[in-house]
């Protein structure tokens, strides 16, 4: 044996590790989230130009062609320097290639009153990075804009012409090849859309399962075999239940491409073992004493199960499910297998759409390679963490209130 | 038109469940029945949906084989079998609305409208055969409500067939997966060696499109994939094996309640936060931390896409496997040993090292294995931050591909379903499902067997 300091440095030493280790573990969560956040954050706001317009109410706001005229409104703002065409492109380019939708909107809106003065225009991503510094005049970071375009967004600054507002787009638009106008609208749809079917599909026969190999089958080979099919499912790689869903919804039902309806279906598949875990845990814990109560009083078995048993586990039979559900939102692989992949402008109108879906969104932006787009796929990340966390909430505050301790 | 037939048929269970329900209830009141009346009505209404709904599906399932079979004749005048099927998929497609190419043949006009023409008499026969089920069920369910009829029973019966049927709905998943595996594993194996495969060195699945192309070579030896796969793995391990053990022995055996309580959830959150934020997280911030340090200790020859980014940050994931399941076995074993240690003067560091530890030694295994299956089997992190060239290497700072960024790069995008290159990812999906079967098999039965130890 070893002298007794020395004993005592070798402890001290090994609850050091296991602190570093702790530690480490929640540092590595706080920079991951820390990271997420503050990149994230500015894709909540975005860059909008001021243009000067000048249609009194006598014109007719049909004749006018929303490109050209916010074109030409745009350049008049600037000195009359700016005359040739690389020039006028240049300044151009700082508008992005939604305002004249925008134009087109503000028109039909005041097809009887005048536009005259000052309204606000969406900016281009280039432009946006500048604004919010992502990119700045200094060093090799400098963005897109080059030396004669920051000159002109000097001058629209000095004016007071160019504002951070609340981007709207985010919430409201699909994706799009802009990174100005792309939002996450029609990825949450289809993200919902398959959830809905994941939980529809998976609930009912997975508790039904669950009630069955508790209460109803006798121990045999036979449920034990089911028992041990379940609990290995769970640990099947998700990739393989999206080989799954291509293999059997695709190839061998000919369901489409891309829809929700695949992708919730596959999900179902894939959340199923992790409810029918959590229902039997919850079954396991309602006390025998009531069942065979229920039972005495001349109650069936099924009328008991439904009566009692089941009524009463309910509060942990729809935390595990919340949890699957959760853990499927997120899940991004088995989606690609079965194409949610595809870039969809459109927000879907129903699950047979093509869709794609929150996370599949996130690893598609996470793909691109514009600058514009790493603080909007944070922000989505952002948003689904919302979601999760929301869900997860929901869950401890069932488990907190509605479960009974017997 | 099914949607017509649906409701009607859900109305007409629903008017025979009340109907029924009533009339039991007026024969309760003078006899005592068998069942309560609701179950008379339920017996109706069961009667009326149930086979008229399997009619509607079989009938759908039937037709289409049969129709897809008389619209063949119209392309009689083509031998190859191939392309026929071709053509008569290319009518189905058009006539459903997959898709509008119309295909270039004296019978293709002719095919869609007698196809749209069978549709239509099929959809009005199903209509009035299922139809007529469910009316001559929902009558003859009509005498049945009588003082002796054990209705509930029949419910009943019903009611845990279906339960039986959703339990073993588990049992045709896990078989769903295998088949559909296996049968495209094997077409695989009809163009490539299954040793060539299993033990090639060169891994490249693009083929050549002429004979002549040059660098496409379509080779399938899928060693390098596997190495890339342990290497990435190892990483993982080598990150969330210390801390996540660590971890767990401070907070079972050191940290107050308190901290344990604020601690443990915390550590879980990484278990649940999606993995393809980690995949992002390793791109934009990992990818160029490492690139940094790298350069910083003037270390020129490091891949933006090397096996220690995709390695570590998967490592980061799996903490709270490796945490959770270890802190499960450490705290299962009885409080008699660890105090019998204590009592004889062990400092705790020696008790938990010399007793705790051995006593939980197959927990503790059995956690390592399911932390290194979810590794192998992970998906979005590797697939963003590793690469898809296969090296055979084991340098940590080289890129690397693993078996779920091979399948996810042949299976996205455009796909045909007899090329070797689409179909090898079915061959490496399913070495994937088989090993992670096995570790979870293994580690399941050990964290079983040890359990039982101390109950």
């Amino acid at each position: 044996m070893s002298n007794i300091s020395s004993r005592n440095h070798s402890e001290k030493r090994f609850q050091f590790y296991g602190k570093v280790a702790v530690t480490l573990a929640i540092s590595f969560l706080v920079i991951l989230l820390y990271n997420i956040f503050s990149t994230g954050i500015s894709a909540f706001q975005q860059t909008y130009v001021a243009v000067k317009l000048d249609i009194p109410a006598s014109v007719d706001k049909k004749s006018i062609n929303p490109r050209s005229y916010l074109n030409k409104s745009f350049l008049e703002m600037f000195p009359p320097e700016v005359k040739s065409r690389n020039e006028k492109k240049a300044v151009l380019s700082l508008l992005s290639k939604g305002a004249k939708y925008e134009f087109q909107e503000l028109l039909e809106d005041n097809e009887s009153s005048s536009l005259q003065g000052y309204f606000w225009f969406l900016a281009s991503a280039d432009l946006d990075m500048y604004i919010k510094g992502t990119v700045n005049r200094q060093g090799d970071t400098a963005g897109r804009l080059d030396e004669v375009q920051m000159q002109y967004v000097d001058i629209l600054e000095s004016k007071n012409l160019v504002e951070l507002q609340s981007n709207k787009y985010l919430f409201s638009a699909a994706d799009s090849r802009e990174p100005e106008m792309a939002g996450i609208r029609g990825a949450i749809i289809g993200s919902l859309y398959a959830i809905l079917i994941a939980f529809l599909v998976s609930f009912p026969i997975a508790v039904l399962s669950a009630v069955y190999l508790e209460k109803i089958a006798s121990k045999n080979k036979f449920s034990d075999l089911i028992e041990t099919n379940i609990n290995n499912l769970a640990a099947v790689p998700s990739i393989v239940f999206g080989l799954l869903g291509l293999a059997i919804f695709l190839n061998f039902f000919n369901l489409p491409r891309s829809a929700p309806l695949v992708g919730g279906l596959t999900l179902a598949l894939m959340t199923l073992p992790t409810i029918v875990i959590a229902s039997r845990a919850a079954i396991k814990s309602v006390p025998p004493s009531i069942e065979e109560a229920a039972i005495g009083l001349g109650a069936s078995k099924v009328q008991t199960i439904f009566g009692f048993t089941l009524p009463l586990a309910m509060p942990g039979i729809l935390t595990g499910t919340i949890i699957g559900i959760a853990q499927a939102i997120g899940e991004t692989a088995p989606l690609l297998m079965i194409g949610m992949v595809a870039f969809v402008v459109d927000v879907p109108g129903g699950p047979m759409e093509p869709s794609t879906a929150l996370p599949v969104q996130i690893f598609l932006w996470a793909d691109s390679p514009e600058r514009a787009f790493t603080e909007r796929t944070s922000a989505a990340i952002m948003v689904l963490l919302v979601f999760l966390v929301l869900l997860n909430l929901t869950a401890i505050y069932l488990r907190k209130k509605l479960e009974k301790k017997w | 038109m099914i949607e017509i037939l649906l409701i009607t048929i859900l109305s007409l269970a629903l008017y025979g469940f009340v109907l029924n329900k009533k009339k039991a209830r007026v024969l309760s009141e003078i006899n005592i029945l068998h069942s309560q009346p609701h179950y008379h009505g339920l017996y109706t209404a069961f009667l009326t949906i149930v086979p008229a709904i399997i009619l509607l599906i079989s009938w759908s399932f039937i037709m289409n084989i049969i129709m897809g079979a008389n619209l063949k004749d119209y392309f009689s005048d083509i031998t190859d079998a191939g392309l026929v099927e071709f053509y008569t998929n290319g009518v189905i497609d058009y006539v459903e609305g997959t898709t509008d190419a119309i295909i270039d043949h004296v019978g293709f006009i002719p095919a869609v409208e007698y196809y749209q023409s069978l549709q239509k008499t099929s959809s009005i026969l199903q209509f009035i055969v299922t139809l007529t089920l469910a009316l001559i069920l929902f009558r003859y369910s009509m005498k049945f409500v009588e003082v002796q009829f054990k209705a509930r029973d029949h419910i009943e019966r019903v009611v845990v067939f279906i339960m039986r049927a959703s339990a073993v709905f588990a049992i045709f998943v896990t078989l769903g997966i295998v088949l559909s595996l296996l049968f495209e594993t094997l077409r695989f194996f009809d163009s490539v060696n299954v040793f060539d495969f299993l033990f090639g060195l060169h891994w490249s699945p693009q083929m050549a499109i002429r004979a002549d192309q040059v660098g496409s070579s379509g080779s399938f030896g899928a060693v390098p994939v596997f190495t890339g796969t342990l290497l990435i793995s190892f990483i993982a391990m080598a990150v969330a094996g210390p801390i996540g053990m660590y971890s767990a022995i401070y907070l079972s055996q050191y940290a107050s309640d308190r901290v344990r309580s604020y601690a443990k959830p915390i550590i879980e959150i990484l278990a649940g936060i999606p993995t393809v934020v980690y995949g992002f997280f390793a791109v934009i911030t990992v990818a160029p931390f490492f690139r940094d340090l790298g350069s910083f200790l003037t270390f020129t020859n490091m891949s933006s896409e090397s096996a220690l980014i995709a390695g570590s940050v998967l490592g980061i994931m799996i903490i709270p496997f490796v945490a959770s399941l270890t802190d499960d076995a450490l705290t299962a074993v009885p409080k008699s040993l660890k105090e019998g240690s204590l009592a004889m003067g062990a400092t705790l560091s020696e008790t938990t090292k010399k007793v705790i530890i051995p006593a939980s030694f197959h927990g503790i295994v059995g956690s390592f294995l399911l932390a290194f299956s979810r590794a192998i089997g992970e998906t979005m992190i590797v697939v963003m931050a590793a690469g898809f060239a296969a090296n055979l290497t084991f340098n940590p700072f080289d890129s690397v591909s693993t078996v779920t960024v091979q399948i996810v790069g042949l299976l996205t995008g455009d796909q045909e379903f007899d090329s070797p290159k689409t179909l090898s990812a079915f061959a490496l999906a399913f070495v994937l499902f088989f090993i992670t079967l096995i570790l979870n098999v293994i580690s399941l039965s050990i964290v079983k067997r040890y359990r039982e130890q101390y109950e």
